[in-house]
C-alpha cells in the first residue's frame, strides 16, 4: 500500500493484522513508541490525515492513501515547532519516552481546548514528571514553585529557588548570578531537542540486519514441577531457529537483582528452571524470524506439569507445614535465612530496652498497616537486543581477540552489573562481553534486575544471530517484579510531653517467588525510617518471606516508603494522643545533626550528617500549610476537611560501596573548528533522572565553559570506566562527584600544560576560559595545547561516606463521606537537597516522586486473585496518575550545603516519594476521624471505613484492621 | 497491537460478505477493542466500515408541544449506525427539541479511552464489547433505544438496547450476527436527562454511570450501568420519592467487583448518584433547556 509518512512516500505492505504503530516502526520511524500496545498510554500517538489516533490500535491497512504525521513531522532539532520548543523550555519530560506522543497530541489542541486539558490529555500517560511541567509546556506558562498561578510565556529564568531563612551552615557554592549552564541554573537536558522530536534513540530504536525475535512461554501454574515438555512441533515450525527450555539453561543459580556486591541477593534463580514458582514465570522461549512465528511456536509447546502445593499469604508461608517455595535450596549456598520456613531474610535487634521504655511511657500507640503491590510502569518496557561481533577489538587495543564478542544493548539501570553477572552465568571472559544502554525510558528500580539480558544472551550464543526480546506491557505486570507488599506493625511509647520512650517495629514483606532485593529492601526499609527518631529504646523484627506470588523487587524508596507509611502514621496517632501538633512532635523527637543514627545499633561511621535541613523543611511545610491556598472546599456537608504531614529521611547513597569512574577529555579534533569541546565519559545510565544534565553542569562549571561544548558518553562497559549503576539515588552524589573530580583533574592538567609552554607563569595563576587559559596578558588557546598531547582528567568516587537528605510533605484534603473521594486541596513538599544543582530539574524530580506516590496512596494496586494470577495485567486496569489526578505540588528547598556531595548537593530522586502516602493518610484521618491503614486509599476503601456496615456484603474487605489504643 | 494470527482482512461491500464471520473471523469496526487485546483465536477480520453505512440519520419525528405558549416543534428521532464513531456522535449538533442532547457528549466522556480513541472507536463496537462500563451501552439503554441486529440467517431483529448486553462482556449476538444500528426514539430525545458518573479516580474507568430520564409524559426511568454487569432500569410513572428510589437502587442484584470498584461501594454510590439525579429532575426545575450536568 502507499501512504506518506511526514511527507515522504512509502510503498510497503503491512501484515493483515498489523497495527499502524509497528508498521511505522518497520519503516524505521522509531519516533513512534510502544508504551502499552493497548491504546491506553498514548506514546504511539500519530496524526492520520490530521486526526490524532493511538497508532497501536489503528489497523495499518486503513492508513492506505493517508498522510501520517509523527512527532518528527512536527519539527526536528534546529527547526523545532513552537510546541516542541515549549516542552524543552518547560522541562516537560524526564525519561522522554512519552514525549513524542504527548507532543503529537498537544499539537492538535487549540487555545479553547486548554480549559479541558485534563480530559484531552487522559490518553497520554507520563510516569516521570507529575504533569505540571507538561501542562506548563502546553499552556506556554510557567507555574512558580509555590504553586501560585502561572505567568504567561515566562520563558527566561525558570523557577528560582524560593528564598527561605537559612538556619544552618551557609552555602559554599556561589550564590551570585551563576554563569548560564553551570551548577545552580536550570539548564535543559542536553538531549532535549532530540527527545521532543523523537530523534533520541531508546533501547529498541535501532535497525539490526537479520534480527530474530524471542517470545517467552509463561507458566500457567503457581507452583509445579515440569514433568516433561514437548517442543518438537514448535521447533519444526518454519522460521523457528531455536526453542530454549530448562535443558538449555546454565546450571548456575543467580539473582535477577543486581548490586555492587552480588552476595547481597540470594542465588535462587535459573534462566529456565524445571520447577515453576509463580504464574507467569518464564518456562520456555522460542527464537524465530518474526515475533508472530515465535508466538505461534510458543503456543505449540506442550508442558506436563506436576502441580505442587502453593502458598500465597506471607503469614501462611511462615507456618509450620507450609508449602516450601525453595525447599530444594541450600541455605548457605543460596544465602537464605531459612528455606525450610520460606524465610529469605530477617532482622531482629534491640537497642536499649523496649519493654522498659513502654513501661515508663505515659502514652502508647500501636497499629498495623498494610501496603500493596505497586508496578513501576516505566513507559519503556524491559528489552534487550543482543548480537555477536568479531572479537578484533577488545576495548584495550592490545591486539586480536579470537572468538566473537557478545554485545547486549539493554534497557537497564545497571549495565556494568549486568555485565558482571552475564559473564558469570555464561562463563564469559569479561573482554568478550559488552553491555550498554541507549537512553532508558524510565526505571524507578524496575531496571535494577536482569529480566531480559540473560535469555537474550542464551539465545544469541545458541543461534549466533542477533536476537531481540521486548516485554509487552502485560509482561511488565505479570513477569517483572513489583514493589514489596508489607505489613508494618508499629508501637510507640512517649512521655507526658510527647518525647518518645520506645519504638517497636515489626515488618513482614512478601517477596514472592524469588528473593531478588528481598534482604536489601527489608533492611533498608527498616533503616532510615527508624533512625530518623531519637528514641532510647528501639526494637526491629523484620522478615521477608517467599510465597508463590509474583516476585517483588526494587522500587523507588527501596522499602522505606512502606515502613515510613506505618511509622509516620503511628507518630500522627501519637501526636493526637498527646495533644501535640504533628510538626512539633517531629521537632521534639527527630535526630539533630549531633545525634547518633540508630536502628538496632549505632550506624556508621560511613553515614554522617553532611548537612542538616530537616528543621527548615518542617518550617517551610508548616508555614505553607498555614498560609493555605485558594483551593475551595467542595460545597456540601458531606465534604470534610483535614490536614496531615509526614517526614522522611534517606541516606544519599547505598551502603557498602557504590563506585563510579569518570574521565573528561579535551577533544582534539573539534578544538579548531567549533571551539574547544570536551567529552565526559561516565558509566551511569540516563533513565530520566537528569544526571546527564547535572554532569554537564558540573563539568562546565569546573572547566569554566558552557554545557553545549560538552559531550557526554555514558553507560557502556566498552567505552567507559566502571559504574555501579543508576540506583540508590547515586547519579549526582557518586557519578557526579566522579565527573567533577575528573573535570577538576583535567583543569589542573590544562594549567600544567599551559605552564609548560610559558615556564615563567606558575600553573595556579592560569584561569580557564572556554577557548583557552589566561594569565594576565598571556593567553594560551586550548587548540595549541591539544596539538601537543592528549589531555584527559580522571576521577573516581567510592561512596565510602554517605550523608542524609530530608523530605517533609503536607496535605490539606477534602473527603467526600458519601463516596470516599479524597480531593487534594493543597500539596506541599519541602526538600533538603543540599545545594540544588538544577532547580527546575530537581523540582521535576520531586513533583514526579510525589505524583508516583499519590498513585500509590490513592489508586494503584497490582491485584492478584489469591491463587497467584495477576488480574490487573493491562494499563486500563492498573491506574497510574493522569494529569487529571494530580494537584500542583508546592516545592520548597531548604538551604543547606552538604560536605560530601559535589558543590554541596545531595541526592533527590527516591526520597520525595517516601513521605507522601503517610502524609495523605494522616490528612484523611484528620478529615474523617478514622485512620486509613491500608493502601491504596481508594474511594471504595475510604467509603468502607466510613460505612463499616457495608463490610458484610463486601467481597473485597480489607485484610487488616486498625488497631489503635 | 499486532494481531499476528490474522491472515485475512475482507472488506465487506454488502450483507452477503458477512457470511464469512464465525468463531475465528470477527467483524472489525474501529479496531480499538480488537487491536487492544490479544486475539489469538482469530484468523480473519471482516471490515464493516466498507459497508458505508451513514453514521447518523434523523428519523421519524414527534410533534411536541414543548411549552405552553410556544406552539409545536417537530422532534426527530435518530438512527446511529453501529459503525458511527464516538467522535461523530459527540459532535452531532442538537436537533430541535432534543433536550437529551447533552447526553451524547457526556456519555462519550465516560469512555475510558481518550478523545483520540473517540476518533476510531464506534458506537456499535462499544456495545458489542459489552463491558459493564461501556458508555454507549449506558446511552442506548438510557434513551430506550432499540438495536437492529442482522442475524446470520439473513433475518433482522429489533430489541431494546437495554437487553443487548447480558453480562460482563457477553451479549445476545451469536457467531455471524452483526449489530447494524441503534435506533433512538424521538420521545426519549425530547426528554430531560441527568447524568452522573463516578470512578475510583477523577476520569478513570467508570465505577458507576447513572442516567435519569424524565419523559414529557412525566414517566421517569433511571438507568444504572457500569456498577452492574448489565444495564438495569428502574421505571416509574412519575418521579419517585427519595426513599423509594434509594430502596430500589439498593435492591439491584447484579453489582460486581473488579479493579474499578468494589460491589458494595458501587451499590452505595449509585444510591447517592441516583438521588442527585432525582433531585436534579425534580419538577421545581421545570426549565427544560437548563440543567446542570457533569461528573460528581
Amino acid at each position: 500500500m502507499r501512504l506518506q509518512i511526514n511527507g515522504e512516500p512509502i510503498d510497503a505492505s503491512p501484515a493483515p493484522g498489523q497495527c499502524l504503530r509497528s508498521f511505522i516502526r518497520d519503516q524505521e520511524h522509531f519516533e513512534v513508541k510502544k508504551g502499552c500496545d493497548t491504546g491506553d498510554c498514548g506514546a504511539c500517538s500519530v496524526l492520520v490525515d490530521g486526526t490524532p489516533v493511538h497508532s497501536c490500535i489503528y489497523p495499518a491497512f486503513r492508513a492506505e492513501g493517508t498522510q501520517v504525521t509523527t512527532v518528527a513531522g512536527i519539527g526536528l532539532p534546529g527547526d523545532l515547532a513552537p510546541i516542541q520548543q515549549r516542552f524543552v523550555d518547560a522541562a516537560g519530560f524526564q525519561c522522554g519516552f512519552c514525549t513524542a506522543g504527548m507532543i503529537v497530541t498537544a499539537s492538535t489542541l487549540t487555545e479553547t481546548d486548554l480549559d479541558d486539558l485534563p480530559r484531552l490529555l487522559k490518553g497520554n500517560l507520563c510516569r516521570c514528571t507529575g504533569y505540571r511541567s507538561i501542562a506548563d509546556a502546553i499552556r506556554g506558562t510557567h507555574t512558580p514553585q509555590d504553586g501560585s498561578a502561572g505567568s504567561d510565556a515566562c520563558r527566561t529564568g525558570m523557577g528560582p529557588v524560593v528564598t527561605t531563612s537559612p538556619r544552618t551552615s551557609p552555602r559554599t557554592a556561589p550564590r551570585t548570578t551563576p554563569r548560564p549552564g553551570t551548577v545552580g541554573t536550570s539548564l535543559a537536558a542536553p538531549a532535549s531537542e532530540r527527545v521532543v522530536s523523537g530523534q533520541e534513540p531508546y533501547t529498541l530504536d535501532v535497525e539490526v540486519p537479520g534480527l530474530l525475535h524471542l517470545s517467552v512461554l509463561q507458566s500457567t501454574q503457581a507452583h509445579a514441577r515440569i514433568r516433561s515438555m514437548k517442543t518438537d512441533l514448535a521447533a519444526a515450525l518454519p522460521g523457528v531457529h531455536s526453542v530454549l527450555t530448562h535443558a538449555d539453561s546454565p546450571a548456575t543459580l543467580y539473582s535477577t537483582a543486581r548490586h555492587e556486591d552480588r552476595l547481597d541477593d540470594p542465588d535462587d534463580t535459573l534462566v529456565f528452571d524445571s520447577v515453576v514458582r509463580f504464574r507467569g514465570q518464564r518456562v520456555a522461549a522460542v527464537v524465530a524470524d518474526t515475533l508472530a512465528i515465535a508466538e505461534a511456536a510458543c503456543r505449540l509447546i506442550e508442558i506436563d506439569y506436576e502441580p505442587l502445593p502453593a502458598v500465597f499469604d506471607p503469614h501462611d508461608a511462615l507456618r509450620p507445614g507450609a508449602p516450601l517455595v525453595h525447599g530444594d535450596k541450600d541455605a548457605a549456598a543460596s544465602r537464605l535465612a531459612d528455606p525450610s520456613r520460606n524465610l529469605v531474610a530477617e532482622l531482629h535487634g534491640e537497642y536499649g530496652d523496649v519493654a522498659a521504655g513502654l513501661a515508663e511511657a505515659t502514652h502508647v500507640v500501636t497499629g498495623s498497616w498494610q501496603t500493596q503491590r505497586v508496578a513501576h510502569t516505566h513507559l519503556e518496557t524491559h528489552a534487550t537486543i543482543g548480537w555477536l561481533e568479531p572479537g578484533a577489538e577488545n576495548g584495550t587495543g592490545t591486539g586480536a581477540e579470537t572468538g566473537e564478542r557478545l554485545i547486549l544493548r539493554t534497557s537497564s539501570q545497571v549495565p556494568f552489573l549486568v555485565h558482571r553477572e552475564i559473564c558469570r552465568l555464561f562463563d564469559l571472559d569479561p573482554a568478550r562481553l559488552r553491555v550498554f544502554t541507549a537512553r532508558v525510558g524510565g526505571g524507578f528500580g524496575g531496571k535494577q534486575e536482569i529480566l531480559t539480558e540473560d535469555v537474550v544472551a542464551l539465545a544469541v550464543l545458541k543461534t549466533g544471530r542477533p536476537v531481540q526480546y521486548e516485554f509487552s506491557r502485560s509482561d511488565e505486570f505479570t513477569l517483572s517484579p513489583a514493589r514489596h507488599p508489607m505489613q508494618i506493625q508499629v508501637t510507640l511509647g512517649a512521655d507526658d510531653a510527647g518525647r518518645l520512650t520506645a519504638l517497636k517495629l515489626g515488618v513482614l514483606a512478601d517477596t514472592g517467588a524469588y528473593g531478588n532485593h528481598a534482604p536489601g529492601v527489608m533492611f533498608h526499609g527498616s533503616s532510615e525510617s527508624v533512625s530518623l527518631y531519637r528514641v532510647p529504646n528501639k526494637r526491629v523484627d523484620a522478615q521477608s518471606v517467599y510465597t508463590n506470588n509474583l516476585p517483588s523487587g526494587a522500587f523507588r524508596g527501596y522499602g522505606l516508603g512502606q515502613v515510613i507509611f506505618g511509622v509516620e502514621s503511628a507518630l500522627d496517632e501519637l501526636a493526637r494522643t498527646v495533644g501535640q501538633n504533628p510538626f512539633d512532635l517531629r521537632r521534639l523527637n527527630s535526630v539533630g545533626p549531633t545525634d547518633p543514627l540508630v536502628v538496632t545499633h549505632e550506624e556508621g561511621p560511613d553515614l554522617i550528617f553532611g548537612s542538616y535541613g530537616l528543621d527548615q523543611c518542617l518550617d517551610l511545610a508548616q508555614a505553607a500549610l498555614a498560609r493555605g491556598n485558594d483551593a475551595p472546599v467542595p460545597p456540601g456537608a458531606h465534604w470534610t476537611v483535614g490536614e496531615g504531614m509526614a517526614t522522611a529521611m534517606i541516606a544519599t547513597t547505598p551502603p557498602r560501596g557504590h563506585y563510579a569512574q569518570a574521565s573528561v577529555t579535551l577533544d582534539t579534533a573539534a578544538v579548531g573548528r567549533t571551539g574547544a569541546r570536551y567529552t565526559v565519559r561516565v558509566g551511569t545510565a540516563e533513565f530520566g533522572n537528569g544526571t546527564t544534565t547535572v554532569h554537564a553542569q558540573l563539568a562546565a562549571t569546573a572547566l569554566n565553559t558552557t554545557p553545549d561544548r560538552i559531550t557526554i558518553l555514558q553507560s557502556d562497559t566498552d567505552a567507559i570506566g566502571y559504574d555501579t549503576g543508576a540506583f540508590g539515588s547515586a547519579g549526582v552524589v557518586i557519578a557526579g562527584k566522579a565527573v567533577l573530580a575528573a573535570a577538576n583533574d583535567l583543569a589542573d592538567t590544562l594549567r600544567q600544560a599551559a605552564t609548560e609552554r610559558h615556564g615563567e607563569i606558575p600553573a595556579d595563576s592560569w584561569t580557564l576560559e572556554p577557548d583557552g587559559l589566561r594569565s594576565a596578558e598571556t593567553f594560551v588557546t586550548l587548540a595549541e595545547l591539544a596539538e601537543a598531547s592528549v589531555l584527559r582528567g580522571v576521577g573516581a568516587e567510592d561512596g565510602a561516606r554517605r550523608s542524609v537528605a530530608f523530605n517533609v510533605h503536607a496535605f490539606r484534603v477534602a473527603v467526600n463521606t458519601q463516596t470516599g473521594e479524597v480531593r487534594i486541596l493543597q500539596s506541599i513538599q519541602a526538600a533538603d537537597a543540599g545545594v540544588v544543582m538544577n532547580p527546575e530539574q530537581c523540582r521535576g524530580q520531586i513533583e514526579g516522586g510525589v505524583a508516583q506516590a499519590i498513585g500509590t496512596a490513592l489508586y494503584e494496586e497490582v491485584i492478584l486473585d489469591g491463587a497467584g494470577t495477576v488480574t490487573t495485567s493491562v494499563l486500563r486496569n492498573y491506574h497510574i496518575p493522569l494529569l487529571a489526578d494530580l494537584p500542583v505540588t508546592e516545592v520548597y528547598f531548604a538551604q543547606t550545603s552538604d560536605v560530601l556531595g559535589p558543590f554541596g548537593a545531595k541526592s533527590m530522586s527516591e526520597s520525595p516519594y517516601n513521605p507522601v502516602a503517610p502524609a495523605l493518610a494522616n490528612a484523611v484521618r484528620d478529615a474523617i476521624g478514622i485512620r486509613p491503614t491500608e493502601l491504596p486509599m481508594s474511594r471504595d476503601r475510604i467509603w468502607r471505613l466510613l460505612h463499616p456496615a457495608g463490610q458484610s456484603s463486601s467481597p473485597a474487605a480489607p485484610t487488616t484492621e486498625p488497631d489503635q489504643s | 497491537m499486532d494481531l499476528n494470527t490474522v491472515l485475512t482482512i475482507t472488506a465487506a461491500r454488502h450483507r452477503d460478505d458477512l457470511a464469512l464471520l464465525g468463531p475465528q473471523v470477527a467483524p472489525l469496526a474501529g479496531g480499538s477493542d480488537l487491536f487492544g487485546d490479544p486475539q489469538t483465536h482469530l484468523t480473519g477480520l471482516v471490515d464493516l466500515q466498507t459497508l458505508g453505512w451513514p453514521a447518523l440519520t434523523l428519523t421519524e419525528t414527534l410533534t411536541e408541544s414543548l411549552t405552553a405558549d410556544a406552539g409545536t416543534t417537530a422532534v426527530p428521532g435518530l438512527s446511529i449506525a453501529a459503525t458511527c464513531t464516538i467522535a461523530e456522535l459527540s459532535r452531532l449538533p442538537a436537533a430541535p427539541g432534543w433536550a437529551a442532547h447533552p447526553l451524547f457528549f457526556q456519555c462519550a466522556t465516560a469512555l475510558y479511552g481518550s478523545f483520540k480513541i473517540w476518533n476510531v472507536a464506534t458506537v456499535g463496537g462499544n456495545l458489542c464489547a459489552s463491558l459493564p462500563a461501556g458508555p454507549m451501552t449506558s446511552l442506548a439503554a438510557a434513551l430506550d433505544a432499540e438495536v437492529l441486529i442482522w442475524r446470520r440467517d439473513g433475518s433482522d431483529e429489533r430489541m431494546p438496547a437495554s437487553a443487548f448486553v447480558t453480562g460482563n462482556t457477553t451479549n445476545v449476538l451469536g457467531p455471524g450476527d452483526v449489530l447494524r444500528s441503534i435506533e433512538v426514539p424521538a420521545s426519549s430525545l425530547a426528554a430531560r436527562t441527568a447524568y452522573r458518573k463516578i470512578s475510583l479516580s477523577p476520569l478513570g474507568r467508570s465505577g458507576a454511570v447513572l442516567i435519569g430520564r424524565l419523559d414529557r409524559d412525566r414517566r421517569f426511568v433511571l438507568t444504572v450501568t457500569a456498577g452492574t454487569v448489565r444495564p438495569v432500569q428502574l421505571r416509574y410513572s412519575s418521579l419517585p420519592d427519595a426513599g423509594t428510589l434509594a430502596r430500589d437502587v439498593a435492591g439491584i442484584d447484579c453489582w460486581f467487583t473488579d479493579a474499578h470498584g468494589a460491589a458494595d461501594w458501587r451499590r452505595a454510590v449509585s444510591g447517592v448518584l441516583g438521588e442527585e439525579i432525582r433531585t436534579e429532575l425534580e419538577p421545581t426545575a421545570l426549565d427544560a433547556t437548563e440543567h446542570p450536568t457533569g461528573d460528581l
